[in-house]
Formats: C-alpha cells, sequence, structure tokens
C-alpha cells in the first residue's frame, strides 16, 4: 500500500540527497517525490508517496528514521488524515487539426486545458487527484500519446495545522493492543 | 578576531575539551596540521587511516568522551572508511576531520579528490561539506554535541583545502541551533503506566541490557531495578560490563554464542525488559520462535529501533537512565524464587559441559588462557578484542565487573579492532592495565599499529590466540560446510620476531605449563609487550545458535568429546 509523508526540512545542500538515500538504505521504494520551497525561506517541503508492503509498520520506520535525519524538521504521514493530494501531468498528444477537438472535449470533461498546440501535436495540461489523471490518460492513449511528464503527488492536511513535532514511539501511538492491533500480526 | 580556517577549527576542538587527536597528514589537510602545531593537541601519528580510527573508537569508549580522527582526502578518508561504519554500528562519538580538495576543485576529478560525504552519509550520524571558513565554527560546534547526543554516534566534517586558509572573523557559537534534532529523555507517563502493569503481572520477567545502558551511564539504575524487581539480567555483546558479572542476579552473555540458561530463560520468559538493545539478529536467532509467550517492554533512545526487528508491546522511548530513575519509585518490590531457581538448574545442566570443567591436558584452549588472564587481572582490565572466536571466548570467560572497560566491534564485526582500539584506549586511561586479545587473522589487518605503540609508548599487552586458521570461518566450515574447508589455513609471520623488530619484547607460548608465567612476565615488563600463544587449531565455540535458528536451538560442546578427553 502507498503511504504518504509530508517532510519539512531545512533548505540546504544535500538535503534531498540525504532523504533519498536513506530509503534506499532501509530498502522502500519511492513512488513519487515532489520538493519544492515553503513560505519560508530556510525550509523546504517534500511530499514523498511510499510503498510500504508491511503497512502501518513501515510507515512508522519510514517516519522514524526521517526523524534520524538532522535536517529533517518535522515529519507527517498523511495517509490516513483529511488532505488534499494533487499531482500534475502535462501530457503531448499526436493529432492533427481534424482531431483537436476530440481532445479539447475530453479536457473540457476532465477540467483539464490544452497549453500549447503545435501543426501535429498539442499538450494537455492537467491537474488533480493521481486517479483522475490517470482516467485522462486512459482516455487519451487511442489518440497517441507521445511524451508525458507528471510532479508526482503534493499533500496538504486540512484545517489548521497544530504544528507540534510527533516523535514516533513517545506519544504512545506505537503500542500494542492486544486484540485490534496490526503489529501483532507482524 | 580573524583566524584561518584551520586555526578557527582547533579553537572549537579544543574548547571541546580535546587533548589528543589521531590522524595522518596529506596535501588536503596540510594548513589544519600546520595550524594544530600552535595548539594544545597531541597528534598520534597512525600507520593507516582505518587504525587511527579504531583509536578514536577505543579511546571514545574507554573514556565516555569523543574521540577524534583526522584524514587527507581521496584515500586518506576512504581509508577511515571501515572505522567509521565500526564507530557507526555500535553508536560510537567520534568526530573525523577529513581535508578535501579547494572547493573550486570539487567535481573535477581533481588529484586525490574523492566523494567522501557522499561516501560516508550512510555511515555516519551526520556529515558536513565545508566550503568556506566561516562554516567551520557552528560545524564543529554542532558535530561533538550530535556525536555524543542523544544515540551517539560518528560524524564527519570535510573540510575543503580553501576553507582552511581562509582568514573570517571568529566568534565562538555559544549554543546550537539545530531545529530538526531534538534527541528525546523522558518517556511518557502514559507508557511508563503501561509497562508497570506488565511488569506487576510477570511471572518470569528477565532483562536484556544492552550498550544502551553504557552510554546512558545507567548502571547504578539498572542495579537499583534489578535488585527491587529480583529481575535477572542478561546482556548483549556490547552490554557487558554495565551489570556487574558476579552478582547473583547475572546470566551473562545472550545470543548466538550467549550461555545455554540465558537463552533458554530468554525464551521461556513471559516478559522481557530490553534496555537499550537493538534485537540484532545475533542475539535472537529466528524471530519466529523469540520469546513466544514473553510481553515486551523496549527502553530505547532511538524511535526507529522500536518494532525494527521484534513488535514491542510497550516501547519506552527516552534514554536509558532517565527512564529507569522515572520507573524505579513507580515499580514494587517482588520476588522471583522459583523463576531464578528454575535458571539456577539449566545452568548446572549447563556448566557440566563446560570447557572450564576440563582436566589439564597441556593444549592451549582460548577459553583456559582468557580465564587465566582473567584471573591474573582480578578482571580489573581494559580488554579489546579483535573478531572470531577468540572475541567470543573472551566474552564468555572474561568476566567484566566494571563498566567501560570492554572494546569489542559488535555491530559491525571488524576484524583488526582490538589493537588500535587498546592503544586509543590507553591514551585514556594511562595507568590502568590493557589488554588487546586477537587472533592470528585479525591482528594481521592491523598490525602495522605496532609501531604506532612503540612511538607513543603505549602500555598495551597483547595476545595472539594463533590457531593458524582464520577460526570462525573454519567454525562454521566445520558446521555448515561439511568440513570443506575454503581459505581459512593461515600461515602467519614470526609473530614474535615482528613484536622484537619494532623493539617490543614478546614470547610464545605453546603449553599449558607456560601459561601463568608468560601472562605475568607480561605483566610485570614495562610498556607494550606480545604473547604469542599456540593454540589447539580446531576448537569450536560453545554452545552455538546456528544462524537462522530458534534461540534455545543450541550447539552445545559434544559429550562424547568430553568424555574422551576426560579418559584419554
Amino acid at each position: 500500500m502507498n503511504y504518504t509523508f509530508i517532510a519539512l526540512v531545512e533548505n540546504k545542500p544535500g538535503v534531498l540527497n540525504r532523504v533519498a538515500s536513506l530509503f534506499r538504505r532501509r530498502n522502500f521504494n519511492i513512488e513519487s517525490l515532489a520538493v519544492g520551497r515553503t513560505e519560508k525561506p530556510d525550509i523546504s517541503r517534500m511530499t514523498v508517496v511510499v510503498d510500504c508492503p508491511n503497512g502501518d509498520l513501515d510507515a512508522h520506520k519510514i517516519e522514524a528514521n526521517l526523524y534520524k535525519l538532522v535536517n529533517v524538521i518535522d515529519v507527517q504521514d498523511v495517509t490516513n488524515q483529511p488532505s488534499v493530494t494533487r499531482d500534475l501531468a502535462l501530457i503531448k498528444v499526436m493529432v492533427g487539426p481534424e482531431k483537436r477537438a476530440e481532445v479539447n472535449s475530453l479536457a473540457d470533461i476532465f477540467r483539464a486545458r490544452i497549453v500549447d498546440v503545435a501543426a501535429d501535436s498539442v499538450i494537455v495540461e492537467i491537474t488533480g487527484t493521481e486517479d483522475k489523471i490517470e482516467g485522462m490518460i486512459e482516455l487519451l492513449r487511442p489518440l497517441g500519446i507521445v511524451e508525458m511528464v507528471r510532479t508526482g503527488r503534493v499533500a496538504m492536511t486540512r484545517g489548521v495545522n497544530d504544528g507540534v513535532r510527533r516523535v514516533p514511539g513517545a506519544n504512545g501511538s506505537l503500542w500494542r493492543e492486544d486484540d485490534e492491533s496490526g503489529l501483532a500480526e507482524y | 578576531m580573524k583566524l584561518s580556517g584551520a586555526e578557527i577549527l582547533w579553537e572549537c576542538v579544543v574548547r571541546e575539551g580535546v587533548e589528543v587527536v589521531f590522524g595522518y597528514p596529506g596535501g588536503a589537510n596540510m594548513p589544519l596540521y600546520d595550524a594544530m602545531l600552535n595548539y594544545p593537541i597531541h597528534h598520534v601519528l597512525v600507520r593507516h587511516e582505518q587504525g587511527g580510527a579504531h583509536m578514536a573508537d577505543g579511546f571514545a569508549r574507554a573514556s565516555g568522551k569523543v574521540g577524534v580522527a583526522m584524514a587527507t582526502s581521496g584515500p586518506g578518508a576512504t581509508n577511515l572508511v571501515t572505522g567509521i561504519a565500526t564507530a557507526m554500528m555500535d553508536s560510537i562519538p567520534v568526530v573525523f576531520i577529513t581535508g578535501q580538495v579547494a572547493a573550486h576543485l570539487i567535481g573535477g576529478d581533481a588529484f586525490q579528490e574523492v566523494d567522501v560525504t557522499g561516501i560516508t552519509l550512510p555511515i555516519t550520524k551526520h556529515n558536513y561539506l565545508i566550503t568556506r571558513a566561516d562554516e567551520i565554527a557552528e560545524a564543529v560546534r554542532e558535530a561533538f554535541y550530535i556525536a555524543r547526543s542523544g544515540r551517539p554516534g560518528p560524524v564527519l566534517i570535510d573540510i575543503c583545502k580553501n576553507a582552511q586558509i581562509e582568514k573570517t572573523e571568529f566568534e565562538y557559537p555559544e549554543t546550537v541551533k539545530l531545529p530538526g534534532y531534538q534527541p528525546v529523555d523522558h518517556a511518557p507517563k502514559e507508557s511508563l503506566a503501561r509497562a508497570l502493569q506488565l511488569i506487576e503481572k510477570a511471572r518470569r520477567p528477565i532483562i536484556l541490557c544492552g550498550h544502551g545502558a553504557l552510554m546512558s551511564g545507567a548502571e547504578e539504575a539498572l542495579m537499583n531495578f534489578a535488585v527491587k524487581t529480583q529481575t535477572p539480567v542478561a546482556s548483549t555483546l556490547l552490554g557487558l560490563g554495565a551489570f556487574p558479572a558476579s552478582h547473583p542476579l547475572s546470566l551473562g552473555m545472550m545470543g548466538m554464542h550467549g550461555e545455554v540458561h540465558t537463552n533458554l530463560a530468554i525464551q521461556n520468559s513471559d516478559l522481557i525488559l530490553a534496555f537499550g538493545m537493538r534485537f540484532d539478529d545475533r542475539v535472537t536467532g529466528t524471530l519466529k520462535t523469540y520469546a513466544p509467550r514473553a510481553k515486551k517492554i523496549h527502553v530505547e533512545i532511538d524511535p526507529s529501533e522500536v518494532h525494527k526487528n521484534v513488535a514491542v508491546d510497550v516501547p519506552l522511548v527516552g534514554d536509558l537512565k532517565t527512564v529507569l530513575a522515572d520507573l524505579i519509585p513507580l515499580v514494587d518490590e517482588y520476588d522471583h524464587d522459583e523463576w531464578l531457581q528454575e535458571i539456577s538448574g539449566w545452568k548446572a545442566e549447563a556448566d557440566a559441559r563446560s570447557i572450564m570443567n576440563w582436566p589439564e591436558d597441556d593444549k592451549l584452549y582460548v577459553a583456559h588462557l582468557i580465564s587465566d588472564i582473567w584471573r591474573a587481572t582480578d578482571g580489573n582490565a581494559i580488554i579489546a578484542t579483535d573478531v572470531g572466536q577468540h572475541q567470543m571466548w573472551t566474552a564468555q570467560y572474561y568476566a567484566l565487573e566494571k563498566p567501560n572497560r570492554w572494546l569489542t566491534s559488535g555491530g559491525a564485526g571488524t576484524m583488526g579492532f582490538g589493537l588500535p582500539a587498546a592503544i586509543g584506549a590507553w591514551f585514556a586511561h594511562k595507568n590502568e592495565e590493557i589488554w588487546a586479545i586477537a587472533g592470528d587473522g585479525g591482528f594481521q589487518m592491523t598490525q602495522a599499529e605496532l609501531s604506532t605503540a612503540v612511538q607513543e609508548g603505549a602500555n598495551v599487552k597483547i595476545a595472539i590466540m594463533n590457531n593458524s586458521f582464520l577460526g570462525m570461518v573454519r567454525q562454521w566450515q566445520e558446521f555448515f560446510f561439511e568440513k570443506r574447508y575454503s581459505a581459512v589455513n593461515m600461515r602467519s609471520p614470526d609473530f614474535v620476531k615482528i613484536a622484537e623488530a619494532h623493539g617490543i619484547p614478546a614470547r610464545r607460548v605453546t603449553q599449558r605449563s607456560e601459561v601463568a608465567e608468560a601472562i605475568a612476565w607480561a605483566r610485570q615488563t614495562p610498556g607494550a609487550v606480545l604473547l604469542e600463544f599456540r593454540v589447539e587449531q580446531e576448537d569450536a565455540v560453545y554452545p552455538m545458535v546456528p544462524a537462522g535458528a530458534a534461540l534455545d536451538q543450541m550447539i552445545q560442546r559434544p559429550v562424547k568429546e568430553l568424555a574422551s578427553r576426560r579418559n584419554p
């Protein structure tokens, strides 16, 4: 199952490498990784989507290991939190003038936009959840997708974040209840 | 006040209380070496950077302070790598300072340029690449703080040559500002309450004491807790010394070469109190059948260790000493007489097979030799070992009463560690007796440091257990590869002559009758001394839990063998 983490990190050289290297070192596969600036110039924000075959146990491992990086300020596992997630794709479709209308109407349905038109191709920009983008891709594929780029997921929790730094294991969240725990099966 | 980057480095290092540095100069760190002459630093010129890394490590283990090792760029720095990984795996606070080519040359494959921060990223707690002089003070201050706080570990500072030379305004940073680094101390109250419930219900509890007990300085708290709750204490390889071996509640070492009764106690326990240990595969055996009926409380400073190998019932994330101080007043007094008697019964059965009960047959068995050294030194020496059979025998038979006298590479299992670690420890405790115990294989990996020992006048007694084999690999080949010996037969040089070439008095011991006198001679002779023991070639370390087997599936010393030796 894919889990989504938001990490706030110091905006310093090499920090992305430290984070990426950690996933490799601990044998996790990154599905997507998006990095950018935040409202504070000295802090960058990463949204990392990771495959966690062992569920919460892996998620805990990732969270705890991210905290071990000195440059990582805060980590949130937002997988099960109410949050807004978005991905952006640019899709170049091989269509001449005769089929542009078809692409256009598809784009309308998905609230996507045609952002560039060349003699024999168009570029469609779509923003949304991965599901929505996958849906659009499936419909465009028969028309001939020649190139595609995606940003990977970015995520933000809803409401005002409490700003509390959560150290895994210190807040009691990792207790194993006799009956209802996923950990007991591990 | 304007100072060069190199001067700033030493200003900061001296303020950390550092007096001795182990290192090797080269092109990219010459400004550091030049500036060092003006500061009260004793520099130990090692013979290979790996030796320097292990010396700084041994110094740190023996002193509880941060060790410091230096190297130049490129091959100098890469030679440190084994030592850095060794310190990382065992959570040892060492600051490594490496020279780097000038900042404008980075990425251009300049002479002796290697991406050292890249290489050491996964084997350091943190590292720095310094390209400007004005970054040095803050980095050094942070490096020492990070190395010794929380779960300790190695930190590397890679300093470009231009940053060493440039002059800049020096102001010592009084505070460390690390928003992303906040080690925890106390465990939350509600977790303590849950732990107390489990402790109250337990009838067969056992403490698994790890290296964390020593790193945290929790020896006294551990004793108080164990005595108040009458809970027996088993130790990991690195936890040895935290709890006195002679104490009635001490069970000695657990795990692959742990005591039989200790492993049985773990497997039959109903509550495991894991104190500053990480359920390494060498102490658990297969996890499928590990302590199946035990609830588990895990006191651990590093949250990433919680549930890593073994899912636990109550994690107490915090500093062990602090957590125990919080826990002891809350816990009731218990007696677990029935449980302790049951364990004593297992111990009596196991003792019957002990090699210590063998009659003298004038052959040299390492277990006997370690016991002899232990007796001669009253169990009070600082002991550094290499890795392999002799390491396990030393762990089994040098019964430690006091903390921080046991220097051994546990997690990384680094051969060649013993001699340099012992030399490093000597700089921390010049008036103590220090023994380096090594096998013939590991000793030759860092034997060049004999020369360092002599140059520094290090008073280190060296015992080589020479069985002309890579003993542990040979043992595995005997047990698990149908005795097909592959690449384990080792022909070594004349170690006595090697020692003598360095000006080190040395003796070879081949018979049991010579042992006591040779040990006495080594102890009386001032300075470094080397003893080579020609030991039984194909002895094996027992008991042994084969890799991947259950913890109670131990191979024990064969009774048949025992009988034939008794009645030859």
